[in-house]
């Protein structure tokens, strides 16, 4: 299989003070990491072996897609397409599942088309499994597509995403993950001309979860909204890596994400990268980054990162900010007379308001504050315990 | 009838160099329909007496007891303190992030009166309240006293005061930042509660200012973590000519013998 992908190897460049980072479909072109490297020195590497060995046995995962078969092109059953024209994996777990996986989930919407219902994919994870998916949207079209992932194992998975010229996509990706999961993946995504992809990431379970999301653009006018939000207790590691390529003039990013955590070694990684390019005149960017810290023994990380190649930037900015709950706030409304316990569900539901707010979907929305709720009633449990 | 007594409150707070004690052995009563003043300068403990009648978990009540009608506030929680019917209009309110005016109100109001407002006579209540107080409309969807200015953080707390309809209220430094209009429309939407319904009022306040449009037959000097001198609205005036000098050099010497 990697033969047919040898010649896709190409080299991108990213921010310069990254070392040349290598992009290929071969595994072998990568080192095993060791937890030296910047891109995995905060991962607990031993808690995800399984992913890093050489394709270990792909038992699956189910896929389950609800859509409407008549209007999207879905096959989950394809077997093994050409590689990615977009997605090239950057480092070799995403190279082991690219091989690893047997076939491809393709979601196609095909051009002028308003798709008034979500479509959701369901990936339900049991021991080792290996995905690939391919959402695309064609020009002139509109829809959001929900991924959710659930269930156990280690599990590493690559989604490419392809906007269409003046698309609008809504891209919602849920790791609803059991305690024990472990799940690496990869979503890249490539924003046509005068496009708008609003992308929201949401992690709240699992043991282990890293995601890396990258974006850019195939010209001029494309926007892309970057949204998370993951809540990591006592032992979980949530870490979400973010890759903004403006490789195109006139493009803008917003970039949005929101942790929360709790609990005795509960571990947040938020790394974010902007590069604009030199041709990138006219870019508009924004990135930032808030935590809060619910618990003693909780630890977040936050590194915002701009590069900046082109002095014709209409705008950019970042920031990063990781804070304690605050005693006052909650002072405030138990003054009003609002019990403890009610108080601290509001300040910590007004955190992700921000993020929860914009999600298109209200069945989605009501899911994500549901998830957030039982989150927070683990968190109103736990104080003074 | 409601009756908040004060009785020899001493409070410390938490410093760098171990607790330190602010309230020295406050003694206070302030009752249904009776306008109290309290006025002293800078670090005096003002606010700290407010806050420790209000339960802020920073302040450590050494000794001394508070009540309302009896029942002892000290061993309420801060939200029961709210229901039972005491409200603190605070110097500082505080940012609550994502958390809308229209949200926070509702749920303090619900949490009060022990059940949540019919929606439709509750809509018409708080818009009526806001424009009494003459606060936008638009602040209802807007985060609690999110990028509001201080004289709209001071109108806020009394939109709540009138809503939440308390016993006593304490209004800890309200007319501190509010322009001439604005502190007699607040001051209009205080007069109002305390006449509607009677909530016993303790100012604190650095002016004479606000007891010209609040008058306060009862006001207090407060220096050094106590109550040194109490008398009517004339002390207020004497304080505004003279200032806390006097005070301060006698309470000194009174320290010392
Ligand atoms: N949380 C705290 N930690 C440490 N010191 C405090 C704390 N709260 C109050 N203090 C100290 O207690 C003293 C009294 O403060 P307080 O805020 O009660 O004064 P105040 O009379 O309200 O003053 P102002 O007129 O400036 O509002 C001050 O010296 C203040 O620094
Ligand atoms: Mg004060």
């Amino acid at each position: 299989m990697s033969v047919a992908h040898e010649e896709r190897a190409i080299a991108v460049t990213v921010p310069k003070d990254k070392s040349e980072v290598i992009s290929s479909f071969i595994p072998a072109d990568f080192d095993v990491p060791t937890g030296r490297e910047e891109e995995w020195r905060f991962t607990p590497l031993r808690r995800m072996k399984p992913l890093l060995t050489a394709l270990p046995q792909n038992d699956g995962a189910t896929v389950e897609i609800d859509g409407d078969p008549a209007v999207i092109g879905v096959d989950a059953a394809q077997g093994p397409i050409q590689p990615g024209e977009w997605l090239v994996p950057v480092d070799v777990v995403s190279a082991l599942a690219w091989a690893g996986a047997a076939d491809t989930t393709l979601i196609t919407i095909p051009p002028k088309t308003d798709l008034e219902n979500p479509v959701t994919v369901t990936i339900t994870g049991t021991s080792t499994s290996y995905q690939k998916l391919r959402v695309t949207i064609e020009h002139d079209s509109s829809a959001t597509v929900v991924i959710n992932h659930q269930g156990t194992g280690q599990h590493a998975e690559n989604i490419e995403v392809e906007v269409g010229a003046r698309s609008q996509l809504k891209l919602v990706v849920i790791q609803d993950w059991d305690r024990d999961a472990v799940h690496l993946g990869r979503i890249h995504s490539h924003v046509g001309r005068d496009a708008t992809l609003t992308q929201v990431v949401a992690t709240f379970g699992g043991d282990l979860v890293r995601l890396v999301s990258t974006v850019d653009y195939d010209g001029p006018g494309g926007s892309a909204e970057l949204l998370g939000a993951f809540f990591a207790d006592a032992g979980q590691h949530l870490e979400h890596r973010l890759f903004v390529d403006h490789n195109e003039p006139h493009c803008r990013s917003n970039v949005v994400y929101k942790g929360a955590l709790q609990g005795e070694h509960a571990h947040t990684v938020w790394i974010g990268d902007v590069l604009i390019r030199a041709k990138a005149v006219g870019t508009d960017t924004y990135e930032i980054n808030r935590n809060l810290v619910l618990s003693d023994g909780a630890r977040a990380d936050s590194v915002p990162n701009l590069e900046i190649e082109t002095g014709e930037v209409s705008g950019a900015g970042h920031a990063s900010a990781t804070g304690r709950f605050d005693d006052e706030q909650l002072f405030y409304l138990q003054a009003r007379g609002i019990a403890a316990d009610d108080a601290r569900r509001m300040v910590v539901r007004g955190f992700f308001t921000e993020v929860l707010d914009q999600i298109p979907d209200a069945d989605i929305r009501d899911r994500l504050w549901a998830a957030v709720d039982d989150e927070i009633g683990a968190v109103g449990s736990g104080v003074g315990s | 009838m409601a009756e908040l007594v004060i009785r020899d409150l001493h409070v410390s707070v938490d410093g760098d160099e171990g607790p330190r004690e602010i309230l020295r052995g406050v003694d206070l009563t302030v009752r249904s329909g009776e306008v109290h003043a309290i006025m002293g300068p800078n670090g005096s403990g003002k606010s700290t007496l407010a806050y420790s009648v209000a339960g802020h978990p920073k302040y450590t009540v050494t000794s001394g007891t508070v009540t309302l009608d009896g029942e002892d506030v000290l061993a309420m929680s801060v939200d029961e303190r709210a229901k039972a019917g005491l409200f603190l209009a605070m110097q500082y309110p505080v940012e609550v992030p994502g958390v809308t005016v229209s949200n926070f109100l509702r749920t303090a109001a619900t949490a009060v009166r022990g059940e949540a407002p019919k929606l439709r006579a509750w809509m018409g209540e708080v818009k009526e309240a806001m424009g009494k107080l003459k606060v936008d409309q638009s602040f209802a969807q807007r985060n609690v006293n999110e990028g509001f200015s201080g004289g709209e953080r001071k109108r806020h707390e009394i939109l709540q005061m009138e809503l939440l309809k308390p016993k006593i209220a304490v209004l800890d430094e309200t007319d501190s930042g509010l322009d001439v209009d604005a502190l007699k429309v607040v001051s209009e939407g205080v007069n109002r509660i305390h006449d509607e319904i009677g909530t016993g009022l303790l100012l604190i306040t650095h002016t004479t200012r606000l007891l010209k449009l609040i008058p306060a037959e009862h006001v207090h000097v407060f220096v050094d973590g106590r109550i040194v001198a109490s008398g009517g609205a004339e002390l207020a005036d004497k304080i505004d000519s003279e200032g806390y000098e006097a005070f301060v050099a006698s309470e000194e010497a009174g320290a010392k013998a």
